[in-house]
């Protein structure tokens, strides 16, 4: 059926006609100006001081991939304290009892409101305050002889991550709908259980982007246990320039090394987050 | 007079300054299928909630099978109960809530065996059975592998149903089940809860289906401010209300 009897008169048919390709000059301008800086910048480091050889060399060294491996272990250590420590805490937080809740405050206020090179100092000249440990009566040992780099690295990192964590883990709990804790509830759970079974499952799909991010910010936080003389990447970069004084180049594998590994991290994060969106989309099998 | 299962006895209730209960005094009989009605804010969802201990109650008591909800009584005091035996207490209640609340991260199955399997710690695999048999009763044996999010309102609210049901509760509380529903998914709700009062199980519906009212409520309860105004059969109550108030209710809504 045609309404065109009824249409007014006077305005073309553009249906048929096709839509010109737009010229973006800026575009092209900023594009050429930008690849000029960097082929500058290439330039001005490749005719630098820099022993490119140097790097290849080292990119493999033994000392530099035993580097990355203790890294990496330490990263995922930390990280996993501080996220165990992340749910106790956001628990203790969200908890009714007053007291639960302070201690959950104070300790965030702590080990957040100070810096992490410091906390890790602290952590390793311990024995300066408590030249013993144990349990009085049943066992006692040198706190010099405990608190080695690797203990006070993952300390250190893994607590002060904590107190970032729980703020994240707080938040993914709030997200959760106040119905899903008495759907819970109606079916006969308590707390605890509602909390592990129903309500954090379904927190982790909001908190996994930015504890991805805090992963990420993790492995670069081990650096600084370089100063407390744990060999990780940095600290073993540096060793080797301490020997050879090939400073930049040394810094350079480093760097490379700490690109490569954010750099697969990423997917993997992405692949995480589609395990827990299970259920919260259309297309979720 | 047999005991009744659940007897309500100058329950009030207050949230902030708002009285949602005063005084309620109710008794429901095992079996019995009753509807309470009336506006919103009328306390109604509160009474329901108080019976599952979702909301505390500030002053009477609520017996369910002869047993005290959420107090004890000694040396002249009452005691609030810990958490864990009021979650003991609660699973003679299945409750069906407005939103469905559904677990979003696990299939239809897995809501209904939740229960079961993790606060009764029953062997799985009879669960699981007894699950399927329960989403066959509810119609949607072909969704147990589905997610609340591939399934529409009505069927979600089945699952709840049948989510409650697994729980083997001897008592089925109904918060405005069909509330949330388009149009045209609330019969499918309705046929499986009239399904569920012809079984026999005991049932108190906040509803605003006065024609589910009609067909299948043993009594209808009509509550005003916090206040019982009118209890009866639902001829009576639906038919010829003696209260101006409850005429005034009805005739707004029909």
């Amino acid at each position: 059926m045609s309404n065109a009897a009824t249409l007014a008169g006077g305005f073309p048919d553009l249906s048929k006609l096709p839509v010109a390709r737009q010229a973006h000059w800026m575009r092209w301008f900023t594009a050429a100006a930008i690849v000029a800086v960097l082929l500058t910048i290439g330039r001005a480091f490749a005719n630098g001081q820099i022993e490119w050889s140097y790097v290849s060399r080292f990119l493999t060294a033994p000392v530099i991939l035993q580097g990355i491996v203790n890294t990496m272990v330490m990263a995922v250590l930390a990280m996993a304290l501080g996220i165990f420590l992340g749910i106790v805490v956001a628990i203790m937080r969200l908890s009714p009892n007053p007291v639960l809740k302070s201690v959950a405050l104070g300790y965030t206020w702590l080990f957040r409101g100070t810096p992490l090179i410091l906390q890790l100092l602290l952590w390793f000249n311990i024995a300066l305050v408590f030249p013993t440990i144990g349990i009085p009566g049943l066992w006692s040992a040198r706190a010099v002889d405990i608190m080695t780099p690797f203990l006070s690295a993952l300390l250190g990192l893994g607590i002060n991550q904590g107190a970032y964590t729980s703020e994240v883990m707080r938040a993914g709990m709030l997200s959760v709908d106040a119905g899903q804790y008495e759907a819970a509830k109606a079916i006969g759970m308590g707390r605890l259980r509602a909390l592990r079974r129903i309500i954090l499952p379904q927190a982790m799909r909001v908190v996994i982007p930015p504890l991805g991010n805090e992963f990420i910010g993790m492995v670069k936080a081990t650096s600084l246990a370089s100063v407390i003389q744990y060999p990780e990447l940095l600290h073993s970069a540096e060793n080797i320039y301490y020997a050879n004084s090939r400073v930049i180049e040394l810094l350079i594998v480093a760097g490379l090394w700490y690109l490569l590994v954010v750099s697969i991290l990423t997917p993997l994060q992405m692949l995480l987050e589609r395990r827990f969106a299970r259920g919260f989309s259309q297309t979720a099998r | 007079m047999t005991q009744p299962l659940v007897a309500i006895r100058s329950v009030s209730k207050t949230f902030g300054e708002f009285q949602a209960l005063k005084q309620v005094s109710l008794d429901v009989s095992a079996g019995e299928v009753l509807c309470l009605i009336g506006a919103s804010g009328s306390g109604k969802t509160t009474l329901l909630r108080c019976i599952n201990q979702l909301t505390p109650v500030d002053s009477g008591g609520i017996w369910l099978d002869g047993e005290l909800l959420g107090l004890r009584e000694e040396g002249g005091r009452l005691h609030r109960l810990t958490e864990r035996q009021i979650a003991r207490q609660r699973l003679k209640t299945g409750m069906v809530f407005q939103r469905f609340n559904l677990f979003p991260h696990k299939t239809a199955l897995e809501n209904i065996t939740e229960g079961p399997v993790q606060v009764q710690g029953r062997d799985r695999q009879e669960v699981r059975s007894e699950a399927m048999e329960l989403l066959a009763r509810v119609g949607l044996t072909a969704k147990a592998d589905a997610y609340a999010s591939q399934l529409s309102g009505g069927q979600q609210q089945r699952v709840a149903i049948a989510r409650a049901l697994a729980m083997k509760p001897m008592l089925m509380l109904f918060d405005e089940p069909t509330s949330a529903l388009d149009p045209e998914l609330v019969g499918e709700v309705l046929s499986v809860m009239k399904e569920l009062a012809r079984s026999g199980m005991t049932m108190l519906v906040v509803t605003h289906e006065l024609g589910f009212a009609r067909e299948v409520a043993d009594r209808v309860v009509y509550m005003d401010h916090g206040a019982i105004v009118e209890s009866g059969s639902s001829r009576d109550v639906l038919g010829a209300p003696r209260e101006a108030r409850t005429q005034a209710f009805l005739s707004a809504v029909i």
